[in-house]
């Protein structure tokens, strides 16, 4: 078993690759290089198939890698088989011992590393109590509630205090109100381990809520890393863009660029916008989240545009608005939840908000 | 989630419920088990207490005071017993490994399948060819001198045993593969991080779960094996060592016409047949019995 005091774990060129239809293989993780230090909080972000739970299997040693290392400060462990690396495991769908109690199967892990009985009771009693379920513990995992579930199959993970403890998507299978109170659990063993987690999610709230720091993933690659704010206000592209939620891109014709920001123009729209990767042609995509929009009465101005609102969806404090252009476009607006149906509007898009990309070939 | 209590509050409250009348499509099933099970079978019970002289029971008390026919039941016994402990020994280790889907896995399946569709009288002539005195294996092993008398392997004990082993085999293994595969193997997965090597993820994880599989497919096996008729006949001795129980039945029936002790005789056969699933099923109790997967459904 490797040891449980670490200073960094590291991600050198991990490759895995997989045999696709019609014996064509793919890299469903290309080249992933990431360093985690102990105490942090990583979450691996993306839409399915981007290969985050690849990473995560790669890393748990269930699957063999194709390429590249997985480093545990000096020591080299991805030719250890998962029994021997010992990390704690959360998988989706929990995959707890249906034959063994609650009890027993926290205390699996104990006693596959030989721990004396008394001892494993003590340590079962103290995981137990870290994920409130006490009083649970003769209980068949078919006798609890999915969230029940999912907080024995966290215990079962910590129990062993492993260095670094890895979560495939936990939250997925509960209901909201659970996931935002169990969310704010899992924060608090991770500070209590201080250890090192590495979580899996498609979820951009859980990752923005939960980690120190957001690997966003797509294909297979790494698009971005960094802290919840950069990745928020900042994504290194269009694609991290898009999942971030900038729901609103445009292609548009570059006018003016001077390095920092830029004035774009077409479909009856003409706009300053920030520079945040340059762009490569003479047209750009530009994009931006519904809620930096604003819906103004006054009248036209710089980085204005007069439309139509052609549908208004009711969320409790404001709307979802949707605004139809005299050019044809649609702009998705958070919007006061006065506004109605044909109302006649003028939209701001502040230009320190509007992110320029290059196009890429990327259709808008 | 919580399955048990549920299914009892609604078989609580329908009690009130109006007769259901889609239960009336069990008819015809009962009907038919009723004309071709419970009436044959209770004509048979029936029939073994019609005796010529004695009371009720001389046809048992005859069985069990004849020396060639009380020993058929431990002549059975040991054929039986060691072909279903075989079959399902060597199932489980097989299965296991062939447990992911894989090409190799669909040709073995579809190869075992053969020799259940063969029936029991081909694959005994096939034997008398192949394992028979003059037979290719005796021969083979003759001319590379590894043993130099004649292998007798038909006739015997052995050519009956071997016989039940080809043709019971296949059945255990895909009822044991039928149970390995449906078992999730993110649980084994989910050991293996926790410290569990491939031999605790067998024993702790697979076998357990496996444990109420392994005794329903004994008992299936084992009930087959039993009532051994064919194999026994072509490819034992049917007068001496391998005089089967359902050999006496055949006997009391078609060369006595003795039909009240015959149905005597298979009513002691089931009898022991019960006997060992019952306590089979018995052993079944002790363990884990309900879904084999590890999370929301």
């Amino acid at each position: 078993m490797i040891k449980h005091d670490f200073a960094e774990l590291k991600l050198d060129r991990v490759t895995r690759r997989f045999a696709g239809v019609q014996g064509k293989a793919f890299n469903a993780l290309d080249a992933m290089s990431l360093t985690i230090r102990r105490g942090e909080f990583i979450c691996l972000l993306g839409p399915s198939g981007c290969g985050k739970s690849t990473a995560l299997n790669c890393i748990a040693g269930l699957f063999p890698l194709s390429g590249g290392a997985i480093w545990l400060d000096d020591a080299r462990i991805d030719t250890l088989p998962p029994e021997r690396r010992g990390f704690g495991m959360v998988f989706q769908n929990y995959a707890l011992f249906p034959h063994m109690s609650v009890a027993r199967n926290v205390g699996f892990g104990l006693r596959m590393r030989g721990v004396a009985a008394a001892e494993i009771a003590r340590r079962v009693d103290a995981a137990l109590a870290m994920v409130q379920l006490v009083g649970q513990a003769h209980k068949l995992p078919g006798q609890l509630s999915g969230g029940q579930q999912q907080r024995v199959a966290i215990a079962r993970a910590i129990v062993i205090e492993p260095p670094l403890v890895l979560m495939d998507e936990p939250l997925s299978n509960l209901d909201a109100k659970l996931r935002i109170e169990t969310r704010a659990e899992i924060r608090r063993i991770h500070h209590e381990l201080d250890r090192a987690t590495i979580y899996v999610t498609h979820d951009q709230d859980e990752a923005l809520s939960l980690a120190d720091r957001i690997v966003v993933m797509k294909d297979g690659v790494v698009q971005q890393v960094g802290a919840p704010p950069d990745v928020y206000e900042e994504p290194a592209n269009l694609h991290v863009a898009r999942f971030m939620g900038y729901r609103n891109v445009l292609e548009l014709d570059v006018v003016g660029n001077d390095g920092a920001h830029a004035t774009l123009r077409g479909q009856g729209i003409e706009l300053a916008a920030r520079v945040r990767q340059p762009p490569t042609g003479k047209r750009a995509m530009v994009a931006i989240r519904p809620e930096e929009l604003a819906v103004i009465d006054g009248p036209a101005g710089p980085n204005t545009v007069a439309g139509q609102v052609v549908n208004v969806e009711y969320a409790g404090r404001d709307a979802l608005v949707d605004v139809a252009t005299a050019g044809g476009i649609v702009l998705h607006v958070r919007g006061p939840v006065t506004l109605r149906r044909g109302d006649a509007v003028h939209v701001h898009l502040p230009a320190e908000r509007a992110l320029v990309y290059p196009t890429d070939g990327v259709p808008a | 989630m919580n399955g048990a209590p549920a299914l009892a509050d609604v078989a609580g409250s329908a009690r009130r419920v109006p007769f259901d009348r889609v239960l009336l499509l069990v008819w015809p099933a009962a009907i038919f088990m009723l004309a071709l099970f419970v009436y044959p079978f209770l004509y048979g019970l029936w029939l073994s207490f019609q005796t010529k002289e004695g009371g009720a029971l001389a046809n048992y008390v005859h069985f069990f005071t004849t020396d060639n026919l009380y020993p058929t039941i431990w002549i059975t016994l040991k054929l039986a017993l060691p072909a279903t402990l075989i079959n399902v020994g060597l199932s489980l280790p097989i299965a296991y490994r062939l447990r992911r889907k894989s090409r190799f896995q669909r040709w073995v399946t579809t190869l075992l399948v053969v020799p259940i569709t063969l029936g029991t009288v081909l694959v005994a002539e096939g034997m008398l060819i192949y394992f028979g005195p003059k037979g290719w294996l005796s021969q083979f092993v003759q001319l590379l001198h590894l043993y130099d008398a004649p292998i007798r392997l038909t006739h015997n004990f052995w050519g009956v045993l071997i016989s039940l082993v080809v043709s019971g085999f296949p059945f255990t293994f895909l009822l044991i593969l039928s149970y390995i595969t449906g078992i999730d193997p993110v649980l084994a997965r989910a050991a293996s991080t926790l410290g569990a090597g491939p031999r605790e993820q067998f024993t702790q994880i697979y076998l357990p779960l496996l444990a109420p599989g392994l005794a329903i497919c004994f008992c299936l096996a084992f009930v087959q094996a039993f009532s051994v008729f064919p194999s026994a006949v072509l490819l034992g001795s049917p007068a001496g060592p391998t005089r089967v129980i359902s050999i006496a039945a055949y006997e009391a029936a078609f060369e006595q016409y003795d039909y009240a002790l015959a149905s005597a005789i298979a009513m002691i056969m089931g009898a022991v047949q019960l006997v060992i699933v019952v306590a089979v099923l018995g052993l079944r109790k002790a363990f884990y019995r309900g879904p084999v997967v590890g999370g929301k459904g």
